[in-house]
């Protein structure tokens, strides 16, 4: 009886099972395509066609991920890199850390892909890559890109390791030239014929640089070296000529600050002219307005302090403190990207929540009002605006 | 199609299991549990516990461990119910098991019955224990549900149990002597021996060695297709940085004493290995190497002193030291050493009021220190009393409850203050009808994790002022077990389990500032769900055929309750399937041994929000192995091929960490 019952039933409910399990359920990945959703905004007559979202992707995860806000047909794009380019094997890549448009290219620098991933800007189909080891903004003048990254070449002293600056031909996008700056470079700008680059030194804590490398573009060399403060980060230059440049601070005794660079009458050579007790993440320069915002976490109440303000270049003074007036703010649990329309002042943050989940973008009126927010990708965090006649 | 053929499989096993059942309720007469299991699984009779416990372990062990394609102990758990394997591929890659979706800190891992410790970060990397040596596996839920055990053994949310080979001598037989070599693909190169000898009648040694050389060079493939099924792009390459050379030596003293036992053990390991990281767009090499250390010495005392009174002590020291270098030139160089001591005592008391009715008291101290790239030591006390007690051996109880006070001491950062928590369990099993091998069972469970050093103090990240993270389980389940005289059948046994945990205050990672600072906060809350299911059959067959099947399933649900704002809230928390299972079927005919397994991991999400963009499909892989043994004389020799993952399929278990493709692998072992 038992033997009749389980050669019946066991036996050939194994052998199912396990066929079932064997031929089933996994099939090809299908690669990830580009979801749209309407946004409730319209604004066709704006000379731009609309923003670009880089988000950066948990390192490691290869999430980096391009987004389009689309002011012509008022629709949020998600996700464009794949399914426009979906022969690049393992799509955008790892941690994107600038993005910007020149001329009809876009340049997407991707840090922990080692590359700068230049696309046509309309289309976002990949015109080539630039192989640059931890590479992390980008800026450009007269046809030519220039690349901080994080290490340059390895010098005498292996443990030393100083960033550099490349220059990238536009028209070719070969490397043409290579400058060892300080250590661990980020933003940098060219004004006047002198790249100005805002050296970290983060690989040293705590022996932070507190440096801006000059570089003289017709020597492609180093020139000087200016002492600003520690652990620098952003560096933007206002209608005025001045350099505004925010340190990080070491987020214990020395806190995040502003600082002024500006020609010295005398000498003329930029030189710290002011130092603002503000802190600063990260800001945008628009007409005499800085718009920044602040992230500081306090040990004391366990909990992170934020401040959206808004400085006037002219006199350094905080005209506010919080350019959000509707109390969204409370909305948004890490502000990671800022960016502001010169045509009409729309102001965009982005939300990078926990880092590992989908972020926000908020857009917010002159007003300081929430005007619609959208679901980005992992840590949305710099943007690029795309002109009608890029 | 997805859903579709994943119900299909649920309902298989399912329906599978029924017909078990409704065929073993006319089955009839039957033994005890015990018996049916050594008989079914046909494995060397082990030591019969002196106590018995209230629920017992999976159990992997004898022939049908060595039989399975697996070369470390991570491979041989996934055949177990209720566990999930993080895998980042390759012989030396790091592998980790997590019980019941409760995170893999809450997981004790035992050898030889002291729980192996890594107050850095809380993991042990199961990767790293071959199971060249290796007897017996157990896992248990909640804990091992016997009373006369160290304070500790009171103190996970599961446990896994190693135990190496223990010298049996025949009858005239002075000295056991084993070599074996196994080599194949990654270019494995994998000796070993093992050495046990008889010194006296109560007492004797056994020595193993052995030396894992690998490049850890495999084939991996990444394809992407278009909606409308052309191919995307189609890569394959070859896993680089991944290579190991391990070494490792055991030995072991063991005697017995009039009434009591004693066991010494010395362990050592040694290894330098490449970490070959994640493969992301323009980058397929990494960097960095680890070199490890790990050495303990420990010893186990166990006597009884009166006919109802015992004891047991445990003692251990161990020293670790793990260097950690990334010398990729494209990235920030780091150096670190890490040195971790531990010092661990327990004695353990037990004893019997009634013969029925057993108490225990047992108290352990733990010293633990790290230093050189950070500094900090905690000593911890774990108090415990329980008591088991039990009717007519058809009704077993088991309550304990445990005390657990940690004082920590950190250099150059705060403090961490002081923490106590005192956490209970109740183990029940009842047997309703005397005639039927048919057990109910039930356990409640408290227990806290503390944080670990890397949670409390790690630059920037550390947070002192951590509470631990606690986890409640509910259990409620049935065993099943029948071992027909006579028939096609010859065992059955099955194991039906649902439970409900939830963890709260569990330590997570929060972002902190900018530049990806984090802090470490008691903010998660999850709730899980899920039921196991193992059912074992051995058969009669004839012409000396021996045919066995297992088969396990998992159903779980595991969902994020940490705030209704996040938009991952009552989502799958990342990397725990919702289905997963492995079937096992072994034939032996003569001397010949076949043996099939299989290991199901069913769809899942990569990240927190289960949206598409995260969402990883199932894997399976099929192994098969041919054992071939011959006897010479005194000597015999065995002689095994395995092909594993047969199907070539290509998977990850950690996103952007490729596993192996089809490899195959040989052994031969000789014993005298």
């Amino acid at each position: 009886m038992t033997m009749k019952l389980f050669s019946k039933h066991i036996i050939p409910w194994v052998l199912l099972a396990t066929v079932l399990l064997v031929v089933s359920c996994r099939e090809d990945d299908v690669i990830v395509l580009t979801e749209y959703e309407p946004l409730p905004m319209l604004d066709s007559l704006s000379s731009f066609s609309g923003l670009y979202l880089l988000n950066e992707g948990n390192m490691g995860s290869n999430k980096c991920t391009l987004d389009f806000v689309d002011f012509v047909q008022g629709q949020y794009a998600r996700n464009l890199y794949a399914e426009r380019n979906p022969n690049v094997v393992k799509e955008l890549g790892d941690v994107g850390n600038d993005i910007e448009i020149y001329g009809s290219k876009m340049y997407a620098v991707i840090n922990c892909s080692h590359k700068v991933e230049v696309l046509d800007a309309r289309t976002c189909k990949r015109l080539g890559q630039v192989d640059i080891p931890n590479c992390r903004y980008v800026a450009f003048d007269g046809g030519y890109a220039y690349v901080s990254a994080y290490v340059g070449p390895v010098g005498i002293d292996p443990n030393a390791q100083l960033g550099a600056v490349f220059q990238v031909d536009t028209a070719t996008l070969e490397i043409t030239a290579e400058v060892t700056v300080g250590y661990q470079p980020d933003e940098l700008l060219v004004q006047d014929g002198f790249i100005y680059v805002a050296n970290s030194g983060g690989y040293r804590k705590p022996d932070y640089d507190y440096t801006v490398s000059v570089i003289d573009i017709a020597t492609m060399t180093q020139i000087r070296k200016i002492p600003v403060g520690i652990n620098l980060h952003r560096i933007r230059a206002d209608r005025y000529g001045k350099l505004w440049v925010s340190s990080r601070g070491d987020s214990k005794s020395v806190p995040s600050r502003l600082f002024v660079l500006e020609k010295d009458k005398r000498t003329g050579r930029m030189e710290v002219s002011d130092t603002l007790d503000i802190p600063c993440s990260e800001m945008e320069i628009c007409g005499d307005s800085l718009y920044l915002y602040s992230v500081a976490w306090s040990d004391a109440s366990q909990e992170n302090r934020v401040t959206y303000g808004i400085v006037d270049v002219r006199t350094g003074e905080l005209l506010s403190d919080n350019f959000i007036k509707d109390g969204t703010e409370a909305d948004i649990e890490i502000p990671y990207g800022l960016k502001v329309n010169p045509e009409n002042g729309d102001i965009y943050v982005t939300d990078a929540k926990n880092y590992v989940s989908s972020g926000n973008l908020l857009c917010y009126g002159r007003d300081g009002k929430l005007k619609w927010k959208v679901r980005t990708g992992d840590i949305p965090a710099h943007m690029a605006f795309l002109k009608k006649n890029n | 199609m997805e859903r579709l053929c994943r119900k299909t499989t649920l309902v298989c096993v399912a329906v599978m299991l029924l017909s078990g059942l409704s065929g073993q309720a006319r089955a009839g007469a039957l033994s005890s549990s015990d018996s049916i299991q050594a008989q079914s699984l046909g494995e060397v009779m082990v030591t019969a516990n002196r106590y018995s416990e209230v629920i017992p372990s999976q159990k992997l062990a004898g022939k049908e461990l060595q039989a399975l394609n697996s070369f470390s102990v991570a491979d041989a758990i996934r055949y177990f119910s209720g566990i999930q394997i993080k895998d980042y591929g390759g012989v030396g890659g790091l592998k980790t098991v997590n019980i019941r979706s409760m995170g893999t800190n809450h997981m004790g891992v035992y050898y030889n019955g002291i729980q192996l410790g890594n107050a850095q970060n809380g993991q042990v990397d199961l990767g790293k224990f071959s199971l060249e040596n290796i007897e017996e596996i157990s896992l248990y839920n909640g804990q091992k549900s016997e009373i006369f055990q160290s304070a500790r053994e009171f103190g996970s949310a599961g446990s896994i149990y190693l135990t190496t080979r223990r010298p049996k001598f025949k009858p005239g037989e002075k000295s056991h002597l084993k070599a074996s070599l196994k080599t194949g693909s990654f270019d494995l190169v994998n000796p070993s021996v093992l050495f046990e000898y008889k010194l006296s009648e109560s007492v004797s040694m056994t020595f193993n060695s052995e030396w894992t050389n690998s490049s850890g060079k495999y084939k991996f493939r990444y394809k992407r297709v278009t909606p409308s099924g052309e191919v995307a792009y189609d890569t394959t390459a070859t896993r680089q940085n991944g290579d190991i050379d391990a070494v490792r030596f055991e030995g072991g003293l063991q005697g017995y004493l009039p009434n009591g036992s004693w066991k010494a053990y010395v362990y050592h390991y040694s290894s330098e290995r490449g970490i070959p990281g994640a493969i992301v767009n323009n980058v397929w090499r990494n960097g960095e190497r680890l070199w490890d250390r790990n050495t303990f010495v420990q010893g186990v005392y166990q006597q009884d002193i009166t006919r109802k009174y015992a004891i047991k002590v445990n003692a251990k020291y161990a020293f670790d030291y793990t260097h950690y270098m990334n010398n990729d030139d494209k990235l920030m160089q780091v150096d670190n050493h890490y040195k971790q001591r531990e010092v661990y005592v327990s004695l353990a008391n037990k004893y019997s009021i009634l013969h029925n009715w057993d108490v225990s008291v047992a108290y352990d101290m733990q010293w633990n220190g790290l230093s050189e790239y950070m500094s900090a030591s905690r000593y911890t006390h774990w108090i415990s009393a329980a008591t088991a007690f039990s009717l007519a051996d058809r009704l077993k109880m088991q309550a304990s409850v445990l005390a657990t006070l940690v004082d920590e001491t950190a250099e150059g950062k705060d403090k961490a203050p002081g923490k106590s928590k005192v956490t209970p369990a109740i183990f029940i099993s009842y047997q309703p009808l005397k005639r039927y091998n048919w057990v109910l069972r039930a356990f409640y469970k408290q227990i806290y994790r503390m944080p670990t050093f890397n949670d409390l103090y790690y630059t920037d990240m550390g947070n002192a002022d951590l509470k631990p993270e606690s986890a409640t389980q509910y259990n409620v389940g049935f065993t099943y077990a029948v071992a027909p005289k006579t028939g096609f059948l010859s065992g059955f046994h099955t194991g039906v389990d649902a439970y409900y945990n939830l963890v709260k205050d569990k330590i997570i990672a929060y972002p902190k500032g900018q530049q990806f600072r984090w802090t470490m906060l008691n903010l998660g809350k999850v709730d899980i769900r899920g039921i196991d299911v193992q059912a074992t059959a051995t058969f009669r067959l004839p012409l000396e055929i021996g045919l066995m099947t297992k088969v396990q399933y998992t159903y779980q649900e595991a969902i994020d309750i940490t705030s209704p704002s996040d938009n991952y809230y009552r989502n799958q928390i990342p990397y725990i399937p919702w289905h997963s299972g492995s079937a096992i079927l072994g034939l032996t005919y003569k001397d010949w041994g076949l043996n099939y397994s299989f290991v199901y991991v069913g769809e899942r999400y990569n990240q927190q929000e289960n949206i598409e963009y995260n969402y990883v499909q199932p894997w399976y892989t099929s192994d098969i192995s041919l054992v071939k043994s011959f006897k010479i004389k005194a000597v015999s020799l065995k002689v095994t091929a395995e092909i594993n993952n047969v199907f070539d399929q290509a998977y990850d278990v950690v996103l952007n960490y490729p596993m192996p493709m089809r490899n195959y692998r040989l052994g031969i072992a000789i014993e005298l």
